[in-house]
């Protein structure tokens, strides 16, 4: 069953055309990671989706419903929309615990102790149930992204965009960022863009080059990684996979 | 002789104390409510309602707060409107003190990220629930410097109400002074030091509050 369905979606900033006409579905719990070279408008894709930056052409569709429709409540649907940021977007004035349950309290309008005891259970399931009380700054950069893959969690969303979750991370603390959402892998869907090349080839039920605002290639990654039909896609897999650990992809 | 008027007229002395409090409480109070809401105006309403609290500023902190009290008290009775002198300075000095405000608030909303937005929405708030839960937070705890400074202006400028006749601490010292123009000195170095007193135990609560409220990660270290 088709969940996430992206119709021939445009988006420039100013005069700079950054999407050129990017069309793709995704299945219910699928995971897919989008690779490609910087600027070509992988982090706008994602915030096309849940319309932090609306596409100025096409259509995005989730479970049936059009988002990019003006008159659909995009507030509702971004409920069922979880979204990771590379540079995290904790709220600085709330503990761990609070991060993860102010979308249950003041959007789902849960009761306080039932919103905590939730938030409590996502952080546990991001291993930080520790954690809960401390703030964002007492917090390393592994932790904080997984406080914010918790609090997209909380939400019960049916899909959760991961924005280069760890490009912003000490190279010692990916690893956990990454084993949470390994562990995510079939129970939410989830659309990542990343680096991670191991991880992709591992993880991905499908891989996204894209390049120049467009799709070049997309398959499983292990048509992708050994087998590419496009030159441009075995060229930038093989010098990135050099780059990023792609021995561990095994 | 002397000593005995003074001591005599310590209890009009605290009489106008109550009323440069009560001058400053209400004044602020609504300087901070209209302060908040114009800099959120200014940064979230559409372009027009934006410029228009722009207008507001910029007329409201280019006025002498002397000829705002005159234009509010005696002005507006020309047309019509009668407010009392108390009334007409709470007006005078909340609605100054809310364009200095304003620009505190702004400052702080512009020094917190914009990714903090972006994360709200990505729950599912709306405009409203976001800047509610997740900017105005932020934004009050980072303007208690900036607040606490505008309170002791605002504490201080309530001696000029005394120019159209409200009875505050100021004017019942210019009463004194007129019974007995020995005690000026005197009387007026009491003054000084009954407003220095209340400045300085306020900006004291105000730090403590300052440091309570504190968002961790975002203290001032000193560096000597």
């Amino acid at each position: 069953m088709v969940m996430l369905e992206v119709k021939n979606v445009y988006k420039s900033y100013g005069d700079v055309p950054i999407l050129k006409g990017v069309t793709f579905t995704m299945q219910k719990d699928q995971t897919k990671v989008i690779i490609g070279p910087s600027g070509t408008g992988k982090s706008t894709l994602l915030r096309c989706i849940n319309q932090l930056s609306p596409p100025d052409k096409g259509q995005v569709w989730l479970n049936g419903k059009e988002i990019t429709d003006p008159k659909s409540d995009i507030n509702k649907m971004r409920e069922k929309i979880g979204f990771v940021f590379q540079d995290f977007n904790l709220f600085n004035h709330l503990t761990a615990l609070r991060n993860v349950s102010i979308g249950l309290e003041k959007v789902k309008k849960m009761e306080k102790d039932a919103a905590h005891k939730r938030a409590t259970q996502e952080l546990t399931r991001v291993g930080l149930e520790a954690q809960a009380n401390q703030y964002p700054a007492q917090l390393s950069g592994g932790q904080k992204q997984r406080v914010g893959i918790a609090r997209a969690l909380a939400m019960e969303p049916d899909i959760i965009l991961f924005d280069e979750p760890t490009s912003a991370l000490d190279p010692e603390l990916i690893g956990d960022v990454l084993d949470v959402m390994k562990s995510l892998c079939g129970k939410v869907a989830m659309l990542i863009v990343t680096h991670e090349m191991g991880f992709a080839r591992n993880v991905a039920d499908e891989i996204i080059f894209m390049e120049g605002g467009v799709i070049v290639e997309q398959g499983p990654p292990k048509e992708m990684f050994t087998n590419a039909r496009i030159a441009r896609t075995r060229e930038f897999l093989g010098r990135i996979g050099a780059l990023y650990g792609e021995e561990e992809g095994g | 002789m002397a000593l005995d008027t003074l001591i005599d007229s310590l209890p009009s002395l605290l009489n106008g104390l109550g009323v440069t409090l009560l001058l400053t409480g209400f004044s602020i109070i609504l300087g901070t409510i209209l302060g908040v809401l114009l800099a959120t105006g200014r940064s979230y309403a559409s372009r027009p309602v934006a410029y228009l609290v722009f207008i507001y500023e910029k007329v409201l902190r280019g006025i002498p707060l002397l000829v705002l009290f005159f234009l509010i008290y005696f002005g507006l009775s020309q047309i019509g409107v009668n407010l009392d002198a108390f009334t007409a300075a709470v007006i005078g000095l909340g609605l100054r003190s809310s364009a200095y405000q304003a620009q505190i608030y702004r400052g702080a909303i512009n020094s917190i990220p914009e990714g903090q937005i972006h994360a709200a929405y990505s729950l599912g708030m709306n405009k409203i629930k976001a800047i509610r839960h997740v900017i105005m937070p932020q934004m009050l705890r980072l303007s208690i410097p900036g607040w606490s400074n505008e309170f002791t202006i605002l504490l201080k400028d309530t001696s000029l109400a005394f120019g159209i006749g409200v009875i505050e601490l100021m004017r019942q010292g210019r009463y004194i002074q007129v019974r007995d123009p020995d005690l000026v000195l005197i009387v007026f170095l009491l003054i000084a030091l009954i407003y220095f007193i209340l400045v300085f135990s306020t900006n004291n609560i105000l730090r403590y509050v300052e440091k309570k409220y504190q968002m961790v990660g975002y203290q001032v270290e000193a560096h000597r």
